[in-house]
């Protein structure tokens, strides 16, 4: 059994919280104490049904002002597959939760209310979904049941998404005509949209193939810590914990040590406490070299014959997350995997805008939600790959020196 | 499928150590919160996994109520010995007499709310800046919320409106003076992903998890252990059952599930097959209202 994390996107009324409600709820992961919660919360309602969404409601601040404040993690099992579900709310803020929630996801969700068609903020979502390079893309058709399951509406639907999805380069899209508040195509198939040959939502969700999803063919590794027990009988151990980035590592392969550029050879594999021959992307691992080397945390081993760029000017896109402002010239932290680095934010080139992917000249300060291309220069070089190659390690945070806050959400070019 | 594969099992170990080795890179003096219920034993399993072949570099904290099991308590000093970690554990009874504070009445009178001033004491005590906790989101809604890496403020209260993004595998951990991190490794767990890697790694528990005789009252349906801390009424009815515990926590707050279960198999089977939710099931101190975790967690709870 493995593991997908997705994330839904959808505005505020296209039943979201309702799909999110109907797969617990159908696939039984909603259990008594639960339910009763939610039929006591139902109670006030006029038509005596459970309201599905209520299942997914958080805190009581958000129940009182009737918004949700974050994104909020839900989990569900199935024989077949494990699954964690992002759940980022929709409104204000929504780029700011929807990438903090995209970015470990498998898969997306994009909820289309069949009455509206595609609208803006089937774009925006689209195009986070493409900048974000999420693997998957499921575009769940909603409220069916109020166009009356008719096939031409979805067909529409369809073909105006494609032209969405050309223009992003979204390749694995999937389509799906669904009612989440009667639950068609959402566990069983629909018998009212007999017209869909494909199959329900939650079969997708089990059966999507996401081995591929993990790059197994460049090898990088960051070091989190050293370990050194210094014991009598561990005297001379000195292991690189770390996760394995991406690809694989055998015992015996010739390494690069970056940044510094030192060449030796992996002498021993652990994981857990004991020797392996070979490990891979995402293992938590200890690597041990044959040659004594002054490495710390933040510094990468790499394949001899597989290198990744160096360098202490980046070209970046940014999206911004803070309500504070980017202050052009103003130093930051760069968090890079376990690497921090002092940075500075030299130049910005342009705004891309999220509803048309246009490129626009910034006037002023860089604020929330906004996404920018700028060049980046850090105090020390980085080890990383374009986010495109390889997203595990080319992917970083901007710290603000003196709030400690997360303010950007930073993709190298 | 290819060899180079990992299960969901697998999948959220290395995500767990990931995130411990971060903690103890990151931070000065971190601590493990150890409570002596299953959460926290996986969380030991997993700290040893992260640092091995090295000790585990940071002390086991336990805030003890005084309302322990018994068991638990055994099972704690054993672990802790076994790991070759540093045990240190704080009391609330001594938080209650050093603050003058007011004991909780009332039949089941828990201390489950007083724990937070002596968690908050012994961050002070020893300054830690990071303490790891054994939360899982799956648990509660207030939880389904939090970061893995949860900044609070120098009151040791959570802002569910202030907390930082949390992007990709990256954990920001800068924090000012004062203030602490509580990190959850195990957040994206759930009950029972929790049980099934105790069954793959034969991770020992105490004897409470299985089917064992004892003496219970009923309230509301559930059972609570008679112990010296309960203070049952008149009409009370005292019977022997057998019983486990599906979580561990205060005498007064945790009830038991009527169970013949006495393998790991079959208390996962009987996991798999229940129909309501553990805090559900098994804690009384949840059901005061809909928020009370919510309150708590502002307060300076895990």
């Amino acid at each position: 059994m493995d593991l997908l994390r997705f994330i839904t996107a959808g505005s505020v009324d296209d039943g979201k919280s309702t799909l999110i409600g109907r797969l617990l709820y159908d696939s039984k992961n909603i259990l008594i104490d639960q339910l009763e919660a939610l039929e006591k919360s139902t109670k006030n309602r006029t038509d005596g049904s459970v309201d599905l969404a209520l299942l997914t409601d958080g805190l009581r601040a958000e129940r009182e002002q009737g918004i949700t404040i974050d994104v909020a993690y839900r989990y569900f099992t199935t024989p077949k597959r494990k699954f964690i579900i992002a759940d980022a709310p929709g409104h204000v803020q929504y780029t700011r939760n929807m990438i903090t929630g995209a970015s470990n996801a498998n898969l997306i969700i994009i909820l289309v209310d069949a009455r509206q068609g595609v609208v803006e903020q089937t774009r925006r979502h689209s195009i986070i979904a493409s900048l974000l390079k999420i693997p998957h893309v499921v575009v769940a058709i909603n409220k069916m049941d109020l166009v009356e399951y008719l096939e031409d509406v979805y067909n529409n639907i369809v073909i105006d998404y494609a032209n969405v999805a050309k223009q992003l380069g979204l390749k694995d899209v999937i389509y799906i005509p669904i009612s989440a508040l009667n639950g068609d195509n959402i566990v069983d198939k629909s018998t009212a949209i007999d017209w869909y040959m494909g199959k329900p939502l939650l079969e997708l969700l089990e059966e999507v193939e996401i081995d591929n999803d993990i790059n197994l063919t460049d090898a990088r590794f960051q070091v989190q810590l050293v370990i050194r027990p210094q014991t009598d009988d561990l005297h001379d151990y000195r292991g690189y914990a770390g996760k394995v980035i991406s690809g694989i590592y055998k015992k015996g392969d010739k390494v690069t040590v970056l940044p510094a550029g030192i060449e030796t050879t992996i002498s021993k594999l652990e994981v857990g406490g004991e020797e392996v021959e070979e490990v891979f992307a995402p293992q938590s691992v200890v690597i041990q070299l044959a040659d004594d080397i002054d490495i710390s945390r933040g510094d990468a081993i790499t394949k001899v014959d597989n290198q990744p760029q160096v360098n202490n000017e980046l070209e970046v896109l940014l999206c911004w997350l803070d309500d504070k402002p980017l202050v052009p010239g103003n130093k930051y932290y760069l968090q890079h995997n376990s690497r921090l680095v002092r940075a500075v934010v030299k130049q910005i080139d342009y705004k891309l805008d999220v509803n048309s992917l246009d490129q626009q000249p910034v006037e002023g300060n860089v604020k929330l939600n906004e996404v920018v291309k700028a060049t980046i220069k850090t105090a020390a070089p980085l080890v990383f790959d374009n986010y495109e190659k390889i997203s595990a390690n080319g992917s970083g945070i901007l710290v603000d020196e003196t709030s400690n806050s997360t303010v950007a959400a930073v993709l190298f070019k | 499928m290819s060899n180079y594969h990992l299960n969901y099992l697998e999948e959220l170990e290395a995500e767990s150590i990931y995130i411990f080795r971060e903690v103890a890179a990151q931070f000065e003096r971190p601590a493990l919160l150890f409570s002596g219920g299953k959460d926290s034993i996986t969380l030991v399993h997993l700290a040893k996994k992260a640092f091995a072949p090295g000790k585990i570099p940071f002390p086991l904290v336990h805030i003890d109520t005084g309302h322990n099991f018994p068991e638990a308590l055994t099972f704690r000093d054993w672990l802790a010995n076994e790991v070759n970690a540093t045990l240190t554990v704080r009391k609330v009874e001594d938080t209650i007499k050093q603050r003058s504070l007011t004991e909780p009445k009332g039949k089941f009178p828990s201390r489950n709310w007083l724990q937070t001033y002596t968690l908050l004491d012994t961050i002070e005590e020893f300054k830690f800046d990071c303490c790891i906790g054994g939360a899982r989101r799956d648990e509660e809604k207030a939880r389904a919320k939090e970061r893995i890496f949860s900044v609070r403020d120098e009151f040791g209260q959570w802002n569910p409106k202030l907390q930082r993004p949390e992007l990709w595998n990256i954990y920001n951990g800068r924090i000012h003076k004062g203030e602490n991190v509580r990190v959850f490794p195990i957040s994206n767990w759930t009950e029972l992903d929790i049980w099934n890697y105790i069954r793959k790694e034969n991770i020992g528990l105490p004897s409470i998890y299985f089917s064992h005789e004892r003496e219970v009252i009923e309230h509301e349906g559930q059972l609570v252990a008679m112990s010296e801390y309960v203070q049952p009424s008149a009409d009370d009815i005292i019977t022997t059952k057998k019983v486990r515990y599906r979580t561990v926590g205060d005498m007064t707050c945790t009830a038991a599930v009527e169970s013949t279960a006495s393998t790991l198999d079959e208390v996962i089977n009987e996991i798999i097959s229940t129909k309501i939710s553990e805090r559900g099931e098994t804690r009384i101190d949840d059901r005061v209202t809909e928020a009370a975790m919510e309150d708590r967690k502002k307060n300076g709870y895990f």
